[in-house]
């Protein structure tokens, strides 16, 4: 089935490109992504997610009047009382007035990609496009096409960012349907340490597409803990692609959590570049309603010695569709890897529906490789435990549930995050102040 | 029971020895298919106009359709016109004129499994001449399954003497139009078996195919269709422990089970098709579908496949569950080596209510070897209380070979429990070891470890089946390791 493309193209003709020396990519992936079109379901792929909703709309790819937001509205999505290094996009486009990048450690880059496209950064140069392959996904193509605002850093050597950095992209309605193409690009140098969160949330009830693109660059010792919270309008469309390549003895941990949209795509590629490298995935999914979010992970093992693991876990209500796939594959001559992945579902309601695929291919031997995927309800017996101890049915089905979303959120050792999202997921069960008081006794 | 198997066993070895061969060569047909070529087959078998008509709506879906490319394999091109689809048993003059015409290897093998010279020489495609009476066998062992009323015939015998039974069940769990393989086979199937248990009744003995009169040539293309009715039971043997040597590349099956009510059918395979040389050349392509309908409430389906043979391997026997508390079950151990291809698993759909199902596969896959296990568990929005485990274990051997797992779970059942688990590695340096310092040589050591691997499965095996594939698996494997 091929769709209309017209729209993508006479935008990218109005775009304002102040980069000579990126043209060329830029025109090559348009090429790719008409080539292409968008992915349909006979692709393997694609398989279990339509993304016919997003093809048929024309979005707008060009902002020319800025959406502005107040501070409270700003605060709202903020970390309280968290001393952070932040970046705020409104629709898609960087608002210095709420953003924080003063008192930078030295050389240490942070700022808007429209900003650094406009000079002819080799290490950007070298490094942008270069990690996401635009082959992979075309909607990575299609933001390969349109870059301009998001987030570049790059952290040098030796170098510790203490602070997070916080990046918020906020979306609110506007006259007609929309699409961002944020793009990210983190590049860090010999052992480097960051934390980085991306939060794509939407203000009300937009009708809008975010595509977003995250490279990941990390060299010999880098460590980069990643968060993407995605609470996009529940009228959202949200593809986000996660491309990392490690360096030797480099660490990624990488937490997703997914909360909003009607049609969410996270996929997360990881190259285990080298040696020692290693990759932890966590991941949170909680549907409800007629929402569609689909996860796709794969790591590539392509060294000896190189590790990873992965935990999923969905919980699903109304009348909501998850997916996952998860893919290991190890490559010819990578011996002595370590791969671990469980994807476990809780089904909620008799109208949702999973599809979990968790995938290994394995070319070498000496390998310790599983994985293990679950689809069940909340257990009768500890039900039955809590309501023996005068605990209603109802508050017990939130409690267990919040238990089950918990072993994941207690993975996460930044406490502020923890806190949050902890806050965010009881928000999402019945009886969430009931709840509240139980966890806050507990702790 | 098992003493009783091994008479009739030992007798119908013996009919072996005689040759089995009829001289039909005028039959053969040129190779290429159309319509023509189905016609002469149905001719042939003089089969009634609504078989002729079912074969012909077949093939022109067939012809609409293209090879599968999605399972995990690198297949040549197969020309479907160089293949003569009505070819009778290749004559005498063609095959060995002697034992010491075959590949000594396979004769090794022979040697190793036990099988008696006359019946290597069946095996190895020697010819031999004699003329053996084969009624007495054939009558000691029908009369037997007639007095329970259990029909086991080949696949034509059926069309002429029970049409409506053909009728009624032919393609009612694999379509017609249900895969490439299977439209194919639907095309230009020869000849199988058939087999139908009455209400209420229990097979009294387990039907093999190895038992089974005239079945020397089933071709290529064959065709299983078993009948379980109401509260009958039956347990199926297909295939057999030695190398068979065949002239056919591509061989594409299809088996078909249908469950009644209460009835449960056992179906156990052991596939030792011609591998290929240690190079990967010639070898058995083996694309089935082999596919069961519980279609009864508490009716129970179970596969149970030791897979060793075949150059390429594609196969997924599945279960309909759609009766309530129906029951399926997969099994399987599948072992690759040289340059062996296998992408086999399962399927369980889950329909009725408190339906359950259970898979466990074991692959091994050694040198240049790959094997994929493939599986969909699909829980239906009807199937309440629908449960299901599943754990596939690989064991790799050499740094050269791969496993790879593609398990699909579909759920849209709240009460339903899926489990899948999986995992990957090789044969531990410290089992081996243990092993070795209590004077173990390491090849009996990871014969011990292999068969420790795959118990679970051969368990579930008839018994003399189990003790074979044991065997088997120890030659398969033979210098896989060290």
């Amino acid at each position: 089935m091929s769709f209309d493309l017209d729209h993508y193209i006479s935008d990218f003709d109005q775009l304002q490109k102040n980069d000579n020396w990126f043209s060329e990519q830029r025109q090559s992936a348009l090429n790719l992504f008409k080539e292409t079109g968008f992915p349909s379901s006979r692709q393997e792929d694609w398989r279990y997610t339509d993304v016919r909703p997003i093809a048929k709309k024309k979005f707008s790819n060009i902002h020319e009047h800025a959406i502005s937001l107040s501070n409270k509205e700003v605060d709202a999505v903020r970390f309280q009382g968290l001393d952070c290094i932040e970046l705020v996009f409104i629709n898609g486009v960087f608002c210095k007035e709420h953003s924080h990048l003063d008192d930078l450690p030295a050389n240490v880059i942070i700022e808007n990609m429209a900003d650094a496209l406009k000079e002819d950064d080799a290490l950007l140069a070298k490094h942008l496009a270069h990690h996401a392959d635009n082959k992979i996904s075309p909607f990575t193509a299609l933001n390969t096409a349109f870059i301009q605002h998001g987030t570049y850093i790059h952290v040098p050597k030796n170098t510790v960012i203490e602070k997070p950095i916080n990046i918020l992209y906020l979306s609110k309605a506007d006259k007609s349907p929309f699409a961002t193409h944020p793009r990210n690009l983190i590049i860090m140098a010999e052992h480097s340490e960051a934390t980085v969160i991306e939060s794509y949330v939407g203000i009300d009830d937009g009708d809008y597409f975010t595509n977003a693109v995250t490279e990941v660059a990390l060299s010999a010792d880098a460590i980069l803990k990643h968060y993407k919270v995605q609470q996009e309008s529940l009228n959202a469309y949200h593809v986000g692609n996660l491309n990392v390549v490690h360096g030797k003895n480099s660490k990624l941990e990488s937490h997703s959590i997914s909360l909003g949209g009607s049609l969410v795509r996270n996929d997360i590629h990881s190259q285990l570049a080298a040696e020692g490298a290693e990759i932890v995935m966590n991941g949170l999914y909680m549907t409800t309603d007629k929402q569609h979010v689909d996860n796709h992970t794969r790591v590539d093992h392509l060294k000896p010695n190189t590790f990873s693991t992965e935990n999923y876990r969905g919980i699903l209500n109304g009348k909501s569709r998850a997916v996952f796939n998860g893919k290991v594959i190890v490559h010819k001559d990578a011996q002595k890897i370590e791969a671990h992945q469980n994807n476990a579902n809780l089904l909620l309601s008799n109208d949702a529906e999973i599809d979990t695929k968790p995938e290994l291919e394995i070319y070498a031997d000496d390998v310790k490789c599983s994985h293990g995927a679950t689809v069940g309800q909340l257990d009768q017996n500890m039900l039955f435990y809590l309501r023996s101890r005068a605990i209603d049915e109802e508050t017990a089905r939130s409690l267990l549930t919040y238990a089950f979303a918990d072993e994941l959120i207690s993975n996460i050792s930044f406490i502020p995050i923890r806190n949050r999202l902890e806050r965010l997921v009881i928000g999402q069960l019945p009886d969430a102040a009931l709840i509240r008081e139980f966890t806050n006794e507990q702790s | 029971m098992a003493t009783n198997n091994e008479n009739v066993e030992a007798l119908v070895r013996k009919d072996y020895e005689h040759g089995f061969f009829t001289d039909i060569e005028s039959d053969t047909v040129a190779p290429g298919l159309s319509e023509e070529t189905i016609a002469f087959i149905s001719a042939k078998k003089e089969e009634p106009q609504w078989l002729l008509e079912w074969r012909l709506k077949a093939y022109r879906h067939w012809l609409t359709m293209k090879d599968p490319t999605w399972a995990h394999l690198d297949i040549e091109h197969i020309d479907y016109q160089a293949i003569s689809y009505y070819s009778a048993p290749k004559s005498k003059d063609d095959g060995p004129k002697s034992l010491d015409e075959v590949d000594p290897k396979l004769l090794e093998t022979y040697e190793k499994l036990g099988i008696p010279l006359q019946e290597q020489m069946m095996l190895a495609g020697v010819a031999v001449d004699a003329v053996f009476d084969s009624v007495s066998v054939a009558t000691t062992f029908k009369s037997k399954l007639a007095d329970a009323g259990v029909i086991f015939c080949s696949f034509s015998e059926a069309v002429t003497k029970y049409p409506e039974l053909v009728k009624k069940y032919l393609g009612s769990v694999v379509p017609a139009a249900d895969n490439f393989f299977a439209a194919l086979n639907s095309a230009v199937f020869t000849d199988g078996s058939f087999v139908y248990i009455p209400k209420g009744v229990r097979c009294p003995m387990e039907l093999s195919t190895y038992f089974r009169i005239n079945a020397s040539n089933t071709g290529q293309f064959e065709r299983t269709l078993i009948i379980a009715d109401e509260a009958s039971h039956v347990s199926y043997l297909e295939g057999c422990t030695a190398p068979m040597r065949d002239e056919n590349q591509l061989h594409a099956a299809v088996v078909e089970l249908v469950a009644l009510e209460d009835a449960q059918i056992k179906y156990s395979t052991v596939q030792n098709w011609y591998p290929g040389d240690e190079n990967g050349k010639g070898g058995i392509y083996n694309f089935v579908t082999k596919r069961g309908d519980c279609r009864g409430d508490n009716s129970k389906i179970s596969w149970t496949q030791v897979e060793t043979g075949s150059a390429i391997t594609w196969k997924y026997p599945s279960c309909i569950l759609k009766g309530d508390n129906s029951v399926g079950e997969f099994y399987s151990v599948a072992v690759t080596n040289n340059h062996q291809q296998a992408d086999t698993g399962t399927k369980m759909i889950h329909i009725g209510k408190n339906t359950r199902s259970t898979i466990i596969s074991k692959g091994i896959s050694a040198r240049h070897a790959q094997q994929s296990y493939r599986g969909l568990v699909k829980i239906s929005k009807s199937a309440d209380n629908a449960r299901n485990y599943t754990q596939c274990d690989s064991l790799l051997m050499g740094d050269q070979c791969g496993a790879h797992t593609f398990p699909y779970i579909e759920a849209k059942n709240s009460t339903a429990t899926v489990e899948h688990e999986a995992t990957t590695s090789k044969i531990g340096d410290d089992q081996l070891f243990y092993c070795m310092q209590r004077g173990i040589k390491e090849e009996d050591a990871v014969n011990m470890i292999v068969n420790g691997f795959c118990k679970e499965v051969f368990k579930e095996l008839p018994m003399e089946f189990a003790v074979e594939a044991q065997k088997l698996l120890g030659i398969t494997l033979e210098g896989a390791v060290g």
